[in-house]
C-alpha cells in the first residue's frame, strides 16, 4: 500500500490518541497511561474528564492516572462487526484497581474458544497503532493482553 | 392526575416497504387507531410522535399531512429504542394531566436493511476517532452480549439458556401475524447460526425493518363513552441510568429497569405475582433473561430457570413476548415500544387471536433504549 505523501515541513507529526483518555509518552522517559477523573467528595472514579461527578454531583474532581493493569469483568467475541474490521475478536469490559472500568480489545486469547477462565484474568495495556487517518496522523489505540503467568 | 384509558390501538404488519415513506406508515397506524377507538382524526387534540432516524424531520407533522391537518399541536420525540413507548407516555401525561381529552400517540420507524447499530451520530466538527476494534466494541450484539456474559459470570447461565430464549420467541412468533418473521427454529439451528458476538448468534438478535404503531388515550370515565373495553394505565413510568459502577463502559441495562419496575407496581398496586404477561425488550437473546430478574418475574440468578422450566412460554406461569418479540416480531426503533402497549391491550381485550393469552386481566410493557431510557407501562382492564 503506498503511504501517503506528506508535505516536507521537517517536523514529525506528532501520534494521536485514539481516544482523550489514553496519554501517549511525550518523551523517552514518558509511559503511556489512561487517565480520568475522581470524585473528592465521594469517591467515585470516572475514566476521562467530568463536568461534576455523576454520582453525587459535586464539582470537586481531581486527575487521576490509572494502572496500566486490570482485570477483565466481562467480555464478548466479536464475529461480525462493522466493515473493514478484522474479526473474531475479544471485546472485553476491563476493571482498573483504581475502582474505573473501560471497554477494551485483548489480544493474547483464543477468540474461538470463549472462556469462563478469562473472567477475573489479569491484562497488561499496551499501545498499538490502530491506523493512518486521512490527514496522515497515526491514530494510537491502547489495547490489553494477559500478564504473564496469569 | 385523573385515570387514562386507551381506547384505540393501530399497528402496520413489519417488514420492510420499500415503495412507502415512513410517515405514511406512521398514518396508517393512526387511522387504525382511531377506527378502533371510533374516533377521527379530527378529534385528536395532541399528537406526539415517535421516531429515531428522521426525529429531525417532522414525521408527527408529515403523518397529519397526509391524514388530517387540524392544527392542533404536535410533538416529535426521540428516545433511543423507547421511543414509542415515551411518546405513549407523553400522550399519557398530557390526558392526565387534565390539558387534553383526546390524545393520539405514533411511533414509526423506516430502516430498511440497515445492518449493525453501533452508538452515536456524527460530531459536527469531526472530532473522535473511529474506535470499532480497536477500543473493545460498540456494537449492539456486542453490548448486550456483555450484559450476558456478565450474568454467566455471576450465576452460571450458559449459551444454550440464552439460545432457548430465542427458540421461545421465534417459536411464539408463528401465531403473530403482525410479526416481520414467522418461522420457528430449532435450538440446533440457533445455536448454529452464524455468530454475531459470541454469545449472540444471528438468531438471537432482532432485525432491522420497518414499522409503525398507533394508540388513543381519553380520561377513563370519557372512556367508557367510546368502548366497552377500555384497558386502564395502571403505571407509565420512564427512567433515565442512574449512576452505577460500570454503566459508562458497559451500558448497564439492568438497574433503570428496575428502578422503573418499581416505581411501576408501586404507582398501579398490581405486582409482578399479578402479572397475565409481559412484552419485555428482548433485542437480543442474551437481554431477555436479565429482564426476568430486573422486572422481578423471579428471584435473583434464576433467570436460566425461568427459560429452562419453560415457565416464560405461552401457557406457562407468565408468559413472555407473546408476540415473538423483538427477536420475531421485529424492532424498527421508534415503532417498538408503542406496538408492544397495543400487544398488551389486544389480550386484555381478548382480541390477540391464536396468541392469545387466556383471561388476561393485566400486562406489562417494557423497553430500553441505550443510552439509556427506560419505559414500563402496566396496563389493566
Amino acid at each position: 500500500m503506498a503511504t501517503q505523501q506528506q508535505p516536507a515541513t521537517g517536523v514529525e507529526k506528532k501520534p494521536v490518541p485514539i481516544v482523550a483518555y489514553l496519554h501517549l509518552p511525550e518523551s523517552p522517559d514518558d509511559e503511556p497511561y489512561l487517565w480520568g477523573n475522581k470524585c473528592k467528595s465521594c469517591g467515585a472514579v470516572y475514566v476521562g474528564s467530568r463536568m461534576a461527578c455523576s454520582k453525587c454531583s459535586s464539582s470537586e474532581l481531581e486527575e487521576i492516572r490509572f494502572s496500566n493493569v486490570g482485570e477483565i469483568w466481562t467480555f464478548g467475541v466479536v464475529h461480525q462487526s462493522m466493515p473493514n474490521v478484522p474479526t473474531p475478536f475479544v471485546a472485553a469490559i476491563i476493571d482498573l484497581p483504581e475502582g474505573a472500568s473501560v471497554r477494551a480489545t485483548v489480544t493474547g486469547l483464543d477468540p474461538t474458544q470463549p472462556d469462563p477462565a478469562w473472567f477475573g484474568k489479569k491484562v497488561q495495556m499496551y499501545l498499538e497503532k490502530a491506523y493512518t487517518n486521512k490527514q496522515g496522523d497515526d491514530i494510537i489505540t491502547y489495547k490489553y493482553r494477559p500478564v504473564e503467568g496469569s | 392526575m385523573r385515570e387514562v384509558a386507551i381506547v384505540g390501538v393501530g399497528m402496520i404488519k413489519y417488514g420492510r416497504y420499500p415503495d412507502k415513506y415512513v410517515h405514511e406508515l406512521g398514518a396508517e397506524a393512526v387511522l387504525e387507531a382511531c377506527k378502533d377507538a371510533g374516533i377521527g382524526v379530527k378529534d385528536i387534540q395532541l399528537l406526539v410522535s415517535g421516531n429515531l432516524y428522521q426525529s429531525n424531520a417532522m414525521v408527527g407533522q408529515r403523518i397529519l399531512h397526509q391524514i388530517g391537518q387540524t392544527g392542533i399541536p404536535v410533538v416529535n420525540v426521540a428516545n433511543a429504542c423507547a421511543t414509542g413507548s415515551t411518546a405513549v407516555r407523553e400522550a399519557y401525561l398530557a390526558v392526565a394531566s387534565g390539558a387534553y381529552d383526546i390524545a393520539a400517540a405514533v411511533g414509526s420507524e423506516q430502516m430498511g436493511k440497515m445492518g449493525l447499530l453501533g452508538g452515536r451520530g456524527e460530531d459536527p466538527y469531526g472530532r473522535g476517532h473511529p474506535s470499532e476494534g480497536h477500543v473493545g466494541s460498540g456494537i449492539m450484539p456486542t453490548v448486550f452480549g456483555q450484559a450476558g456474559v456478565e450474568h454467566m459470570r455471576k450465576y452460571g447461565t450458559t449459551f444454550e439458556q440464552f439460545a432457548k430464549v430465542a427458540y421461545k420467541n421465534h417459536k411464539h412468533s408463528v401465531q403473530n401475524p403482525l410479526a416481520q418473521y414467522q418461522q420457528e427454529f430449532s435450538l440446533e439451528e440457533i445455536m448454529n447460526s452464524r455468530m454475531i458476538t459470541w454469545p449472540n448468534t444471528l438468531y438471537m438478535c432482532c432485525p432491522t425493518g420497518d414499522g409503525a404503531g398507533a394508540v388513543v388515550v381519553m380520561p377513563a370515565d370519557k372512556a367508557r363513552q367510546y368502548t366497552n373495553a377500555p384497558v386502564i394505565i395502571g403505571a407509565a413510568i420512564l427512567t433515565s441510568d442512574p449512576w452505577s459502577e460500570r454503566d459508562l463502559a458497559l451500558a448497564d441495562v439492568n438497574t433503570l429497569t428496575r428502578l422503573a419496575a418499581q416505581q411501576a407496581y408501586e404507582q398501579s398496586g398490581i405486582g409482578p405475582e399479578d402479572l397475565d404477561l409481559v412484552e419485555l425488550h428482548d433485542c437480543f437473546a442474551t437481554a431477555e433473561l436479565l429482564h426476568y430478574e430486573n422486572l422481578g418475574l423471579c428471584g435473583e440468578g434464576e433467570g436460566g430457570r425461568m427459560i429452562d422450566e419453560k415457565r416464560v412460554y405461552h401457557g406457562g406461569q407468565i408468559p413472555v413476548n407473546v408476540s415473538g418479540g423483538l427477536l420475531s416480531r421485529g424492532h424498527p426503533l421508534g415503532a417498538t415500544g408503542a406496538c408492544g402497549i397495543a400487544e398488551v391491550v389486544w389480550h386484555l381485550r381478548g382480541q390477540a387471536g391464536g396468541r392469545q393469552v387466556e383471561g388476561a386481566k393485566a400486562g406489562l410493557a417494557h423497553v430500553i433504549g441505550l443510552g439509556s431510557a427506560c419505559t414500563v407501562h402496566i396496563l389493566k382492564r
